[in-house]
């Protein structure tokens, strides 16, 4: 039997492609075209080939920010998921505590990123921050403007204070589908409270806790303003990450070429680690 | 297994109740028999669930005692108190193997592990699933996994009853029937003591020995199947059980006779003293002749239901249901009469006995 192929279909899916187009491929395009080309204004433009990834790529610089980058995601992840976790299942799950506990956790959330930044940078100031002087006042030698550990101790902790809430209210989505017979038979097998998370509650949440890895990694790893607004990638470089130092590059040495590069590789490991995480947390997920 | 005495409980959910109406169990005292197969029969929101935790130890009845096999357990917890419990809705640890799921409950109780692989084999034999033993639990059929939740009970083998929470709810109705029979074999063969809440008629009287009729918080009867059916002792009984319920009809009492409307009903014996308040007689559709002789009645609709068939007609005013065999007829100018044998009369909705 023949098909009758109806073409028209496309033109619905155009209007979808040409938002995407402008929003992200032909933006993309251009960082592409900017990558593999050499251009000293004046709107002309020399062919450079790899030249630039090669540079990116054997540059220290882009390493070191990689590996501070890494680190933080690493922390952040290490902190924010055990303890967005351990919140989860210390909410209460009825009665008036439940609203209660829900505001407070999405406030932090609806606070702009450059606000949270302007807020901890002042917080933390030994002059006039609340935090800063106590600290101070207490004897601590605390200062993020000076000592490196001190400033990543500050973006760390507001990171944490910033997007944990994320991590416990997916958790909590998590934990409140489980049906109440889960818990009673539990008491009926004689479960104890670690065999109950782990076998009940830990299961339930494992599709929540992916896209809450998921998304705290893809973010902390491409985190901009608040470190930006807090230590402005100092002191020296030592809070300098990736995306502070794309800028850098960028606007702040007006080195295009290798900026694109330094862009493209960064959007490729983003890609390709989330694909890692996906991957790994899935076929674990059907293994079982 | 265990006798279980149920000592006055009473349950409220509220704090403090005030009057009786705040109670979801107004007062049951009843004991279930080692070894007996006993069904919790009513409509939702009776109370039968709530009667089932409370033996079960997941709720603790605001006033009462209970006792297994005479000691006091009212203040025991679920696991101190030994119990199984089969829920609605399959319980099942998904990540773990089927006999990993059998061994959990051994294993939560510190069994050696030589024991628990005697008792999980054992039982898995039982349940019929000892060639799934190393499959993932998540991956099997509703029946299956309700089969799991049963066996994580029966693992124990020192369980004082077995008892089920409508666990045949999300079965597909084939599986029903293999599933109940099942469970009746393994009563006959270990003798538990369990305890089925349901709230389908069919399943409470092919399960139990004894049914258990809930209503309102309180146990209106307890019977065989038979007895339910003939006899109901409240009219909520009366309608609840049988596909159509029992015809239930105000009357004026007249010695041996019954007055309804315009119509006399000779009545099996004169009801006993105490006989008083609202009268109503009782008359199961199956005891309901249909034919020319008798009250005049008029026919509304008939629904043929294969094997019989049901009459709806109208009786001096109010709706009556009879039940026709399939290959009998309706006449031109139909009557009914009743057959003394089934009618039961009521005083205040209790029932009330006869004499010769």
């Amino acid at each position: 039997m023949d098909k009758t192929w109806n073409n028209k279909a496309w033109f619905m899916v155009l209007p979808v492609l040409l938002l995407v187009a402008f929003s992200a491929l032909i933006p993309l395009m251009t960082v592409v075209n900017y990558s593999v080309q050499d251009t000293f204004g004046n709107n002309e433009f020399f062919w450079a080939g790899t030249a630039w990834y090669e540079e990116v790529l054997e540059s220290d610089r882009f390493w070191d920010s990689m590996g501070r980058n890494l680190l933080f995601s690493a922390i952040i992840l290490a902190i924010q998921v055990p303890l967005g976790i351990f919140i989860a299942l210390n909410m209460p799950r009825k009665g008036w505590g439940v609203p209660v506990c829900l505001v407070l956790m999405a406030l932090p959330l609806l606070i702009p990123w450059n606000v949270v930044g302007t807020i901890w940078q002042v917080f933390g100031r030994i002059d006039i921050g609340l935090l800063g002087y106590t600290l101070a006042a207490l004897g601590f030698d605390y200062n993020y403007v000076s000592d490196p550990f001190d400033a990543w101790i500050t973006v760390i902790v507001m990171d944490v204070w910033h997007w944990t809430s994320l991590v416990v209210l997916l958790c909590y989505a998590g934990l409140v589908s489980i049906p109440d017979a889960y818990y009673q038979a539990a008491k009926i097998d004689g479960a104890s409270r670690w065999a109950i998370f782990r076998y009940i509650q830990l299961p339930k949440m494992n599709r929540v806790l992916l896209i809450a890895v998921l998304l705290r990694f893809m973010d902390s790893f491409m985190i901009y303003t608040e470190p930006f607004v807090v230590t402005g990638g100092g002191p020296g470089n030592t809070t300098t990450f990736l995306s502070i130092d794309l800028v850098k590059l960028a606007i702040g040495e007006f080195n295009l070429g290798e900026a694109a590069a330094m862009s493209i590789i960064y959007f490729l490991i983003v890609l390709l680690l989330s694909w890692v995480f996906y991957t790994v947390m899935t076929s674990y997920d059907a293994e079982r | 297994m265990a006798r279980i005495d149920l000592n006055h409980i009473r349950h409220a959910y509220m704090p403090h109740p005030k009057s009786d109406a705040d109670y979801a169990l107004k007062e049951v005292h009843h004991t279930f028999e080692d070894g007996g197969a006993y069904a919790l029969l009513g409509p939702s929101g009776c109370g039968k669930t709530t009667l089932l935790n409370i033996i079960s130890g997941l709720l603790h009845a605001s006033h009462g005692e209970l006792l297994f096999d005479g000691k006091d357990v009212t203040r025991l917890s679920t696991q101190e108190r030994n119990i199984a419990q089969v829920f609605q809705f399959p319980v099942i640890y998904d990540t773990m193997t089927v006999y990993d799921n059998l061994a959990f409950p051994l294993r939560n109780r510190g069994v050696a592990e030589a024991d628990v692989d005697r008792k999980v084999r054992e039982t898995l034999e039982m349940i019929g699933l000892a060639d799934w033993a190393k499959r993932r639990a998540r991956g099997l059929t509703a029946d299956q996994k309700q089969k799991i939740s049963l066996g994580r009970g029966l693992v124990r083998s020192d369980v004082n009853a077995i008892l089920f929470d409508e666990p045949l709810t999300v079965i597909d109705p084939h599986m029903k029937w293999v599933l109940r029979s099942q469970l009746k074999q393994l009563h006959r063969r270990f003798g538990y003591t369990m305890v089925y809440v349901t709230h389908d008629q069919t399943e409470a009287l092919t399960f139990a020995e004894r049914v258990v009729v809930m209503y309102d918080g309180e146990i209106v009867q307890i019977g065989t199947p038979a007895e339910l059916f003939e006899r109901p002792k409240h009219t909520f009984v009366g309608y609840f059980i049988g596909s159509p319920g029992m015809n239930v009809m105000p009357v004026e009492i007249d010695g041996r006779n019954a007055r309804l409307g315009g119509q006399v009903i000779a009545l099996p014996g004169a009801p006993k003293a105490g006989a008083e308040g609202s009268i109503e007689l009782g008359i199961r559709p199956e005891y309901v002749r249909l034919g020319i002789e008798g009250m005049p009645v008029s026919i509304s609709k008939v629904e043929d239901i294969g094997r019989h068939k049901v009459v709806r007609a109208s009786l001096e005013g109010r709706e009556i249901a009879a039940i026709l065999g399939e290959d009998e007829s309706i006449p031109a100018d139909p009557k009914i009469t009743f057959d003394p044998v089934g009618i039961n009369i009521y005083a205040n909705s209790w029932r009330v006995e006869t004499g010769g």
